[in-house]
């Protein structure tokens, strides 16, 4: 699970969907696309952006949701928690006066 | 040559009709039964000689299936042009409109999308 979520987020390509999802919760394919398109220039097309989805899907890091006829993007930080919860001391720099 | 008539595959003509002008502010242009169907053509009230929308019916098998992927993924289908599209969606959704993206700047163009209840999602748009 933690090697998908490493996999996940090597890619710029992903690393930008999941600031556009920061940014607001609840895309269609098509608004990511659009944002990507207009805040990135990325060239990439609806196919490949839909595998990157796919991508952080199984991550973890994005959820999908169908409300009627639509289907919805969410981000999902959970993963990023186990992260960085692991490497964190118990008594860490900051708590130490 | 220039673009005469575009259109949308709708669900049910009659309901498609009252959405496009009581709600989106259309007019009805032409109306001429063709055995079960109707040729549906609205207007902009804008434009009335302008580029006329034909609410065509959805009854083709093709039609489903497409239509079930377009919106399923978000994509409009058709996409108009208003003057300020944070006060349209503002609007439209006090008439009970259900938007799938909310007003949203992309680059030189501002963009909305929402459902015509007939089976499409439609986009509008201004420019900067």
């Amino acid at each position: 699970m933690a090697d998908d979520v490493f996999k996940a987020l090597a890619d710029p390509t992903r690393r930008r969907i999941l600031d556009e999802l920061v940014e607001r919760d609840g895309q269609t394919l098509f608004e990511i696309c659009a944002r990507l398109v207009a805040g990135h220039g990325s060239a990439l097309s609806r196919q490949a952006i839909s595998q990157h989805l796919a991508v952080l899907e199984s991550a973890g890091l994005v959820v999908t949701r169908r409300q009627g006829r639509y289907k919805f993007h969410d981000l999902n930080t959970r993963p990023l928690e186990h992260i960085v919860t692991r490497w964190l001391r118990p008594d860490g720099p900051e708590s130490t006066p | 040559m220039r673009i005469h008539i575009t259109s949308v595959f709708v669900d049910d003509q009659e309901k498609a009709l009252r959405f496009y002008t009581d709600v989106l502010g259309f007019v009805k242009k032409h109306d001429v039964p063709v055995g079960e169907a109707r040729w549906l053509t609205v207007v902009s009230p804008e434009a009335p000689d302008g580029t006329e929308l034909l609410l065509e019916p959805s009854g083709h098998p093709a039609v489903g299936p497409y239509q079930t992927a377009l919106v399923e993924d978000g994509i409009p289908a058709a996409s108009f042009a208003v003057d300020d599209v944070p006060a349209e969606f503002d609007r439209l959704s006090g008439l009970g409109v259900r938007f799938t993206q909310q007003p949203l700047e992309m680059g030189p163009v501002t963009t909305a999308v929402l459902d015509d209840t007939c089976g499409n999602l439609i986009q509008i748009v201004h420019g900067a």
